[in-house]
Formats: structure tokens, C-alpha cells, sequence
């Protein structure tokens, strides 16, 4: 689950990370509120979505960046107006954009220097993972292919946690000194104790500044939690924003589904997620396009089928439609009434191809031929594939 | 021959009092493997019946190891307890514990794995269907199986297989058993990014397997594990080999339904993982209908006998 700027930097002051003094505004009527809270002065303003690439963006009123600097509140108040309520193309969101609901307002820092750090964790080691570097503000994937001497990694023992020994060498490896070595350690450890504390999946804050007081800042801040651990953060779960995901996503989950939509024209219907994303595979092997992942779990029933079947068609570019299940535990006979059952319910029109395999397959196919249904049935998810790529095409 | 388990191996399930532990402990005695005991806090003392079988239930892993001999546990407690679970089959000194539970949160099982190191323990998972090992009766009965995967689809056999995905496993069961291919040990290690037992732990005992003759490699994007494995190969595997990454066409940054199925950087794309396939000597599988097919390629490329 990913969360806003303007949330992050609550859980970061939470926890105690510095971080410039800020306020989020969600209307117009709340702009002024939200620039009283502040002091007098240059001012940024930050459209919220969830999505990078913010300051390059352009609104498709025509209005250009996402995030801007202003000398003074009243112009910060002006701007905010021409980005709330408007839709932000950025090179993260796809042409459609993202509309911007929340603006939020925070203190223009003086920069002394950039750096970048993030806290996730390295699926080699089993262990979290601080990544660090001087170079700040610039895409980290660039430094670490670039320059990878400039990117530094302290990997944490979960059993101690963090130690005092690996606070100071990332500070003496990021060139810090004085009081600015004394914040940067403050930082570090808060901002780690955040990750841990709160189940993040990742944290990174891009950048992280130095001010010319000695001040150690995080100027920006992208969360993202586990889900597996959201049960035991109902505050978390709160701030979640449902205005930043795919309906059709959400209408998925409801019914235990795992959905993502992508571009194609072929719909997939699938269980388990390995065969689903291998399904796309395949698609994309014999020339077609799919139109999504979907993962209807081990079960598959009716109900999830019916579900499957509304959330696939809502999609208006879906062309064709490939059920392919491996009906292990489950009798496939079962799955295959399930499947004319929800045909019937929906009463789809386009073409439909269905590979069945496993348990009692020859009734389930047999249910399927009975059915009237003009559906296609495949052999194998090879000769499934190739019929529902030639069926879309013609 | 086999890895891991056998049809001898004694095993206990936690959670067998629960639907979906329950549903899969009957399976599992219906094929043959020998459910010696269960265990849920509460409900020691009483019995978990199926058909002629009377298996006792203990309040704990440790007086079930001590009352039965089990030295493999099955995990299919939900996912708040579930690590709780595995370190508790660590603490009674149970040889292998197969975590099926699925949604265990990751710093949970960073903790649990760390606190395994040094132990004697071996997990498989979680998230993961669990472990086969197919036995001689008919549709394979008479194996051990542990988890969720259908065994009838298995045959006894010489060609081991070691996946992340449950439904991917099965598709490359069937096509072996469909081409009267049988399996040594079909291995799901299971679709999380921190898990116990790695795609290279399992080529090496299958390696060191001398009844498994043929190994097939299937994997996902995201990771280095596939790649890992794949070196190892290179060096020091001269059995047949096939290997399957799913997820070419997935974007990157989003997560494929698998908790570590996400292609955050170059090196851990289907792309990539696929050219170090090839690079070490396995025959990739062009799609997933070709894992069988690709095993046999290998196979008689180097003159070994699958059957």
C-alpha cells in the first residue's frame, strides 16, 4: 500500500525525522487554513498523488509542473489553485494522468547540499537494507549504474537491530561532520526506526538535504507498506486512498482477486499467480496483447468467477477472453459449471476460449460442450493461446 | 530415492484442526503419507478423524514430536501466527518444517529466519504449495505429500522439480506425467521474497540426488535466486536441465499477485534471467507448455534416460 507526501511526513514527525514544517489542503476553502499554519515566505507547493516524476509534470490545462517554488504564501496560494481539482501527467502516470485532489504546502528549505537515502529490504541477505549517497535529487538507478562508488549499503541485523557502529560509518561515508554528523545520525536512526516500526515495505527520501544552519532535512518522503502486515496497523490502513487506485482493482480485492490492469486486448482469467503471469506470457508469445493479470486464487468459485467475469468486461478494450485454470484440488467439473453459470449471468458476446486440466477434466469439459455457450475449448495453454490470439485478430 | 521427505517420513500438521489444514491433512492421508499427529493449542487430547485414520491432536509441537517421532511439520496456521508456528517446530528440533501459509507479513519471517540461523531446521516456504514426493500405487499413492498439491498427478519417477508457483509446478507435473515421465521430489519453495529454502538449496540436493536424473527450473521475475541457482549449474551440474521464468510481460513496479513477483531493477527482469539461462547451459522453456518438452531436449542432448 503506498501512501502520500504529505502523510509520510506525519508518520516521519511522528517518529521524530525532521522534516520542513508543512500543511495538506484538500479544497480550495482549505488553502488559506492550511498557509496560516505556515510561516511568511518562500513556500513549495506539492500536488499529491501517488506517482514520481511530479516536478516534470504537466497538468492537462496546460499549466506545467507539479511542484513549484514560491517567493511568497500568497503567490504559493495562487498556484495551488491551478493545480487542485486538475489532472497531472507525469512520466509515472500514463497519459491519462492523475487528478489532484490534496495540495501540500511547506516551508522552501535553503539547500546546502542533496543526498539520497532509503531504507527496504534486500531479498538476498533476508535482512533491511539502508542504501545511501551523496549524489541527491538526481534518479538513484543513474548513480548506482553511473556511479556506483557513490552508493553506500548498511544492511541491518534484524536480532540487534541497528547499530551505533553502522550509524557513524554512513555518516563518515555521506561526508558529514559537526553538527551536521549529530543530525544526520538523529535522522538516520528515526527514520529506521519508522521502517521497522511500521511494517514499511519501503521508505525513500529523495532528497535528503543539508540546510546552512548545520540541519539535516527529508525534503521529500515515498512510503510503501507490506500488506501482509496491515492488519496490525489500522492507522495506516486509514490513510489509504482509494481516489489513487483502479476501480476495477478495488472491485477485485473485494472478492479475494488479484487484478492489475495493463493494455492489451485479450482479458485472462487465471489460477494461481505463476499460470497467470505466465498466461500473459504465452499471449504475448503468439502475438497478441493481454489485457490483465488476474489471479482468481486456488478455489475459483462461482461467485469469484461471476466476479472475474464483470471486473474483465468492464475493461472496454478487452477483445477476447482466455480461461485458463489447472483445476488441481478442485473438480474441474465444478469450475467448468461455474464458468457457464457466469457466461449465462453476463451474458457475454465476445470470444471466449477456455483450457481446462486436472481433476475429473473430461466432465468438465464435457459441461462445457453441453453448455450451448459459443465458447472454444484448447488443449493445452499453448493451443489456447494461439486460438484466442486468432479469434481477437480476426 | 528422493530429497527432503520420503514415504516413510512422519509428519505433523499445526493447524489441522483449521478448514484448510484439515481439508489438506485427508488428502493427504488418502495418498498415503503418514500423518502422525496434529497440533493446536486447546485441543490436546482429542483426535482428528478420517475414515479408518484416528490421528491424536497435542497441545504443542514439542509433545507431538515427543509422543509420535514426527521430524517434518506442516504449517498451515494463518498468517498472524504463523511465524510463531515455524520457530516453535525450530524449538522441538524438527528436521524440515513446510510453511504453506500464505500473507505472512515479511518482518515476521526476516525474524524467523534469522532466528533459524544456526538451528538444524530446514523450512520450505512460506507461501508455497509444500513438497511431493510421489510413491509406486496407483496415481502415485503411497508417496509423501506435504501441502496443498494434488498428488494424483504425480508419477515416481526421476525428473525433480523446483518452482516458486503452485499452479506452474502442477502444469510441469502434468506434462511429465502425461509423457509417462515420473518425479524424484517436486519442491515448491513459494512465492514470498524472504523464504527458507532457496532454488539453489533444492539444485543441490537434487544434484546429490542419485535417483534424480533431470531437474526442471521454474522461476519468476524479481529476485536473483533464478540467477543465483543458474551459476551453480554452470559449475557444477552435468544432469539435463529446464528452466521456465514467468512474467515477461509483466510492468515493472507492480506486483504479480506473489508477494516478491515484482521487477524492481535490470538484472531481475524475465528478460535477463532467461539470458543466464542460456548463457548456463539450460534449456529454457519457451513457454509453459514447452517444461516437459525443454527437459526432454536436454535430456538427449546429453544422452540421459528421464524414464
Amino acid at each position: 500500500m503506498n501512501i502520500h507526501e504529505y502523510q509520510a511526513k506525519a508518520l516521519f514527525e511522528k517518529f521524530g525525522v525532521p522534516v520542513p514544517k508543512g500543511a495538506a489542503a484538500k479544497s480550495a476553502a482549505e488553502l488559506d487554513t492550511a498557509l496560516a499554519q505556515l510561516p511568511e515566505g518562500p513556500t513549495m507547493v506539492k500536488s499529491q498523488i501517488h506517482a514520481g516524476g511530479r516536478g516534470k509534470g504537466t497538468f492537462t490545462n496546460g499549466f506545467k509542473g507539479g511542484v513549484k517554488f514560491c517567493k511568497t504564501k500568497a503567490e504559493a496560494k495562487d498556484i495551488a489553485g491551478k493545480m487542485l481539482g486538475n489532472t497531472l501527467v507525469t512520466v509515472q502516470t500514463g497519459a491519462a494522468g492523475r487528478k489532484v485532489q490534496t495540495i501540500y504546502f511547506t516551508v522552501a528549505s535553503d539547500i546546502k547540499k542533496e543526498y539520497y537515502l532509503a531504507i527496504l529490504l534486500d531479498r538476498a541477505t533476508s535482512r533491511p537494507v539502508i542504501v545511501a549517497s551523496t549524489e541527491g535529487g538526481v534518479e538513484i538507478e543513474k548513480v548506482a549504474h553511473e556511479t556506483p562508488e557513490k552508493l553506500f549499503k548498511i544492511f541491518v541485523d534484524p536480532a540487534y537491530g541497528l547499530a551505533d557502529f553502522q550509524v557513524r560509518e554512513l555518516i563518515f561515508k555521506l561526508g558529514f561532520a559537526g553538527s551536521e554528523a549529530k543530525n544526520a545520525a538523529k535522522l538516520i536512526r528515526t527514520l529506521y526506526n519508522a521502517y521497522w516500526e511500521s511494517d514499511a515495505a519501503m521508505i525513500e527520501v529523495n532528497p535528503l538535504i543539508s540546510t546552512p544552519t548545520g540541519e539535516i532535512l527529508a525534503l521529500d518522503a515515498k512510503v510503501s507498506f507490506d500488506d501482509n502486515a496491515l492488519f496490525r496497523h489500522p492507522e495506516i490502513v486509514a490513510l489509504r486512498d482509494l481516489n489513487e487506485e483502479d476501480p476495477k482493482e478495488i472491485e477485485a480485492s473485494k472478492f479475494s482477486l488479484s487484478y492489475i490492469a495493463l493494455d492489451g486486448n485479450i482479458a485472462c482469467l487465471v489460477n494461481g499467480a505463476g499460470l497467470a503471469m505466465s498466461t500473459m506470457d504465452i499471449i504475448k508469445h503468439f502475438g497478441g496483447s493481454p489485457a490483465n493479470f488476474l489471479d482468481v486464487g486456488g478455489g475459483a468459485s462461482k461467485d469469484q468467477v461471476v466476479a472475474a467475469f464483470k471486473i474483465i468486461l468492464g475493461d472496454p478494450n478487452v477483445k477476447g477472453i482466455f480461461v485458463n485454470i489447472f483445476g488441481g484440488i478442485m473438480d474441474c467439473n465444478v469450475i467448468a459449471t461455474g464458468i457457464v453459470e457466469a457466461v449465462k449471468e453476463v451474458g457475454l458476446k465476445l470470444p471466449l476460449v477456455v483450457r481446462l486440466e486436472g481433476n475429473n477434466v473430461a466432465a468438465g469439459k464435457a459441461t462445457l460442450a453441453s453448455s450451448g455457450l459459443a465458447l472454444v475449448s484448447g488443449d493445452t495453454m499453448a493451443d489456447a493461446a494461439q486460438k484466442i490470439v486468432k479469434l481477437v485478430a480476426a | 530415492m528422493s530429497i527432503l521427505i520420503s514415504p516413510e517420513t512422519k509428519i505433523l500438521v499445526q493447524g489441522i484442526t483449521g478448514d484448510f489444514g484439515g481439508r489438506h491433512a485427508k488428502l493427504s492421508l488418502d495418498y498415503g503419507t503418514k500423518v502422525v499427529a496434529g497440533v493446536t493449542p486447546g485441543k490436546g487430547g482429542q483426535f482428528f478423524e478420517h475414515k479408518e485414520h484416528r490421528v491424536p491432536i497435542f497441545n504443542s509441537v514439542a509433545d507431538a514430536v515427543k509422543a509420535t517421532g514426527a521430524t517434518v511439520s506442516v504449517v498451515f496456521v494463518p498468517p498472524p501466527f504463523a511465524g510463531d508456528a515455524i520457530l516453535e517446530g525450530v524449538d522441538a528440533g524438527l528436521e524440515l518444517v513446510v510453511a504453506i501459509t500464505e500473507g505472512i507479513p515479511v518482518k515476521d519471517m526476516v525474524r524467523v529466519k534469522r532466528t533459524m540461523q544456526g538451528s538444524k531446521t530446514r523450512l520450505v516456504g512460506p507461501n508455497c504449495p509444500g513438497v511431493v514426493t510421489p510413491g509406486t500405487g496407483k496415481d502415485s499413492f503411497g508417496g509423501c505429500r506435504i501441502g496443498i498439491a494434488p498428488g494424483y498427478i504425480h508419477k515416481k519417477g526421476h525428473v525433480g522439480v523446483v518452482s516458486r508457483s503452485g499452479t506452474l509446478t502442477y502444469e510441469a507435473v502434468f506434462q511429465l506425467t502425461s509423457k509417462n515421465i515420473g518425479q524424484s521430489t517436486c519442491v515448491g519453495i513459494g512465492g514470498d521474497p524472504v523464504n527458507g529454502t532457496s532454488h539453489l538449496d533444492v539444485i543441490k540436493m537434487f544434484n546429490d540426488d542419485p535417483e534424480t536424473h533431470g531437474i526442471i527450473l521454474i522461476g519468476e521475475i524479481g529476485g536473483n535466486a533464478e540467477v543465483e541457482a543458474a551459476r551453480w549449474i554452470k559449475a557444477n551440474v552435468k544432469k539435463p536441465v529446464a528452466g521456465f521464468i514467468a512474467g515477461a510481460t509483466a510492468p515493472a513496479g507492480r506486483r504479480m499477485g506473489h508477494a516478491g513477483a515484482i521487477v524492481g531493477g535490470a538484472e531481475d527482469t524475465a528478460e535477463a534471467k532467461i539470458a543466464v539461462f542460456k548463457e548456463c547451459g539450460i534449456e529454457v522453456a519457451i513457454t509453459p507448455s514447452d517444461m516437459a518438452d525443454a527437459l526432454l531436449r536436454s535430456a538427449k542432448a546429453k544422452g540421459v534416460k528421464l524414464s
